[in-house]
């Protein structure tokens, strides 16, 4: 058959990419876009990216933000109910006017609940630089 | 004579002013539900929007799913009624979401696909794991809903009074299911960001007429709420708004609602979806961050119309006009007439609209893709398209469930009340194990559907012997079950998962940590 019949794909690869020559195992990589989901889906050596030490150290970097932020806000939010509850005399207090304790702390809540978001937004922008140089070591040629 | 024409005349400009407002935002949503089913090819574009929605966009679609007929309506009039312990829920509503930008968002959507239980079935066992959480989120998804039917039926029963409550029930049943069947997410996202514009500007403006009466003086206005008259059993009472403990006599029972809201949000399904409608992980940040900002103007409003109503009007003129739900609409019409009165309510109703919609795409997203395709059909589909025919035929369904259940449950609930209920379920049920997905290598299939299972009943079985439904001599004495319902769920996760060992899930567990953390392999957004 002549190998300029129309019919006849023509494998050869456009560019420096491996044959493709199905390799047996798991021997040489795939080009990227020749890959089917199933074969996608260990596109990565999750074992040696979550062994990697930056990448511990995203991790440790991430749970040094998020379990105090989350304790204190867990905290800052359920001594509002117990304080009305257990000790409505002391809420009662007037602050400003006629703003009680109670009214000014339930307010306070709302001011707090923006600024560890705020805070966060700025610890995650490290985070995503970190975690894209961890992908940059990883990724695959 | 002349004067009782005009009596006779008033209801009815009355209610065109209201039908017209209503109608333009009904054919303005029509519009982008056209436009958007003509979008809508393959399952991504259909239940995530083909994660193209931009950040801010998302967090107004978040805001608008959000700030349902219960915040609303419902704080509103339980504001107006009784004083300090309903704005306990603003403040709980607005906090919750530090649980979602924390813990749940980026995790859920760099390793999930569609629906809440992706994120449980990346590593446990798919089919028991994806049948209990789409279970639960039909619960939660019905309890929520049934809460805004019940709002729009007393809405426009007030508004429009030729329209029965049963009537009113169904349109909203029907225009759901368009929203939903023909539109898909796109158009549920449309239809939230345009309602929380709505809402937004509406109750600013009924923010600002309150002010103005007392002539933008902070101190008068508080300085009103201290001594607010009125009638209960006949004798009259004048009470301090600003004092907490009016609605909530046990000190147990505001600390279980705030646990129910604070821990519910991030278990919501129709929440959680969003997630995939953007990006990236990034996106889904900045999109907490933009509801967050929306969200919490809204709740400290709450203080403007539902003390102002108290004040203004009083707790028995808002009692004999409409009840506990139509505080803030009476409001307007108190500051600004028939015409406010009717953009009041339109905006209410679009707003109980829009929220229906969302809770109906996720319980049928959840229906079709966890349920119908991965329980029964193992992950596959036979057919292109299936997927999403399911999910639109389960939309009909729901839409009907829940025209039904409204009808029985009749207008007088408070609606704020429900969707506590609904909180509580989804804090109790989903919540830990989406937690302990994440978090918890050692976790695994029998701890997960251990988790949702008594997470589910027991919330459930707490609010049956409950206060509310029990009335005298209650089993369980909290209005809401969260304070036990939420240490049971995690609890029977914990020791579910202590039960068995899966060494297959522990083994992914590398992978899920590294996906949830860098974004690597996360779903992409589809191309134009």
């Amino acid at each position: 058959m002549p190998p300029s019949d129309p019919n006849t794909p023509d494998y050869t690869p456009e560019s420096a990419s491996p044959t493709d020559i199905a390799p047996l195992g798991r021997g040489p990589e795939k080009p990227a876009h020749e890959m089917t989901a199933e074969e996608d889906r260990d596109a990565a050596d999750w074992n040696a990216i979550a062994a990697d030490s930056d990448f511990k150290k995203l991790l440790a970097s991430k749970a040094r933000f998020i379990i105090p932020a989350t304790v204190f806000f867990i905290i800052y939010y359920f001594t509002l109910p117990v304080l009305v509850g257990w000790f409505p005399d002391l809420m009662a207090t007037e602050v400003w006017g006629r703003v009680n304790l109670a009214y000014a702390f339930a307010l306070s809540q709302f001011f707090m609940a923006w600024i560890l978001a705020f805070l966060y937004v700025g610890a995650a922008a490290g985070w995503d630089k970190q975690a894209a140089a961890v992908l940059a070591k990883f990724s695959r040629k | 004579m002349f004067s009782s024409f005009l009596a006779q005349a008033a209801p009815v400009t009355q209610s065109n002013a209201a039908l017209i407002m209503f109608l333009a935002f009904v054919a303005g949503t029509l519009v982008i539900t056209y436009f958007s089913a003509r979008q809508n090819t393959g399952s991504s574009a259909y239940f995530a929007a083909g994660r193209r929605i931009t950040g801010w966009q998302n967090g107004l679609a978040v805001a608008g799913d959000y700030m349902s007929a219960a915040s609303f309506l419902g704080i509103a009039g339980m504001i107006a009624l009784d004083g300090y312990d309903g704005f306990m829920y603003s403040v709980g509503f607005l906090v919750a979401y530090l649980t979602v930008l924390f813990i749940v968002a980026e995790p859920l959507r760099n390793s999930g696909k569609y629906t809440m239980a992706d994120v449980l079935a990346y590593r446990l066992k798919p089919r028991p794991v994806r049948a209990m959480a789409s279970l639960s989120t039909l619960t939660v998804s019905i309890f929520y809903m049934i809460a805004q039917m019940v709002g729009a039926g007393a809405l426009v029963q007030l508004l429009i009074p030729v329209i029965t409550y049963e009537q009113a029930v169904i349109g909203v049943g029907v225009l759901m299911v368009v929203y939903v069947v023909f539109g898909g997410m796109l158009a549920t996202t449309w239809v939230q960001i345009i309602k929380a514009v709505l809402l937004m500007s509406g109750s600013i403006f009924l923010s600002v007429l309150v002010m103005a009466k007392f002539n933008f003086s902070f101190g008068a206005f508080f300085e009103s709420l201290t001594a607010i008259t009125s009638t209960k059993d006949g004798v009259e009472v004048t009470r301090n708004f600003l004092t907490p403990g009016l609605i909530f006599k046990n000190p147990l029972d505001q600390i279980s609602l705030g646990m129910a809201l604070v821990f519910g949000t991030a278990g919501l399904p129709h929440i959680l979806i969003r997630f995939y409608t953007v990006p990236d992980a990034k996106t889904a940040r900045s999109s907490v961050v933009w509801a967050m900002l929306i969200i919490g103007l809204f709740y400290i409003m709450t203080t403007f119309f539902g003390f102002g109503a108290a004040s203004l009007m009083g707790p028995d003129y808002i009692r004999a006009h409409g009840g506990t739900n139509m505080a803030a609409p009476e409001l307007a019409r108190f500051l600004g007439g028939e015409v406010f009165f009717a953009f009041i309510s339109a905006v209410a109703f679009a707003t109980i609209l829009a929220v229906v919609a969302g809770l109906t795409i996720s319980a049928s997203t959840s229906f079709a893709h966890d349920f119908y395709s991965n329980v029964l059909h193992h992950g596959k589909e036979h057919r292109p398209g299936q997927e999403v025919r399911v999910a639109r035929i389960t939309a009909f369904v729901v839409g009907a469930a829940s025209i039904v259940i409204a009808i029985i449950l009749g207008p007088k609930i408070n609606v704020a009340f429900l969707v506590g209920l609904a909180f509580a379920v989804a804090a109790s049920a989903n919540l830990p194990v989406i937690i302990f997905s994440i978090f918890w290598k050692r976790f695994n299939t029998v701890g997960a559907v251990s988790g949702l299972s008594v997470g589910l009943i027991s919330s459930i079985v707490l609010i049956i012997v409950g206060p509310e439904i029990m009335k005298t001599d209650p089993i369980f004495p909290l209005k809401n079950p969260a304070l036990v319902s939420i240490p049971l769920g995690f609890l029977a996760a914990f020791i579910g998962t202590l039960c068995s060992r899966e060494p297959n899930a522990e083994a992914m567990f590398t992978e899920m940590e590294v996906r949830s953390n860098t974004g690597l392999g996360a779903e992409k957004a589809t191309a134009h």
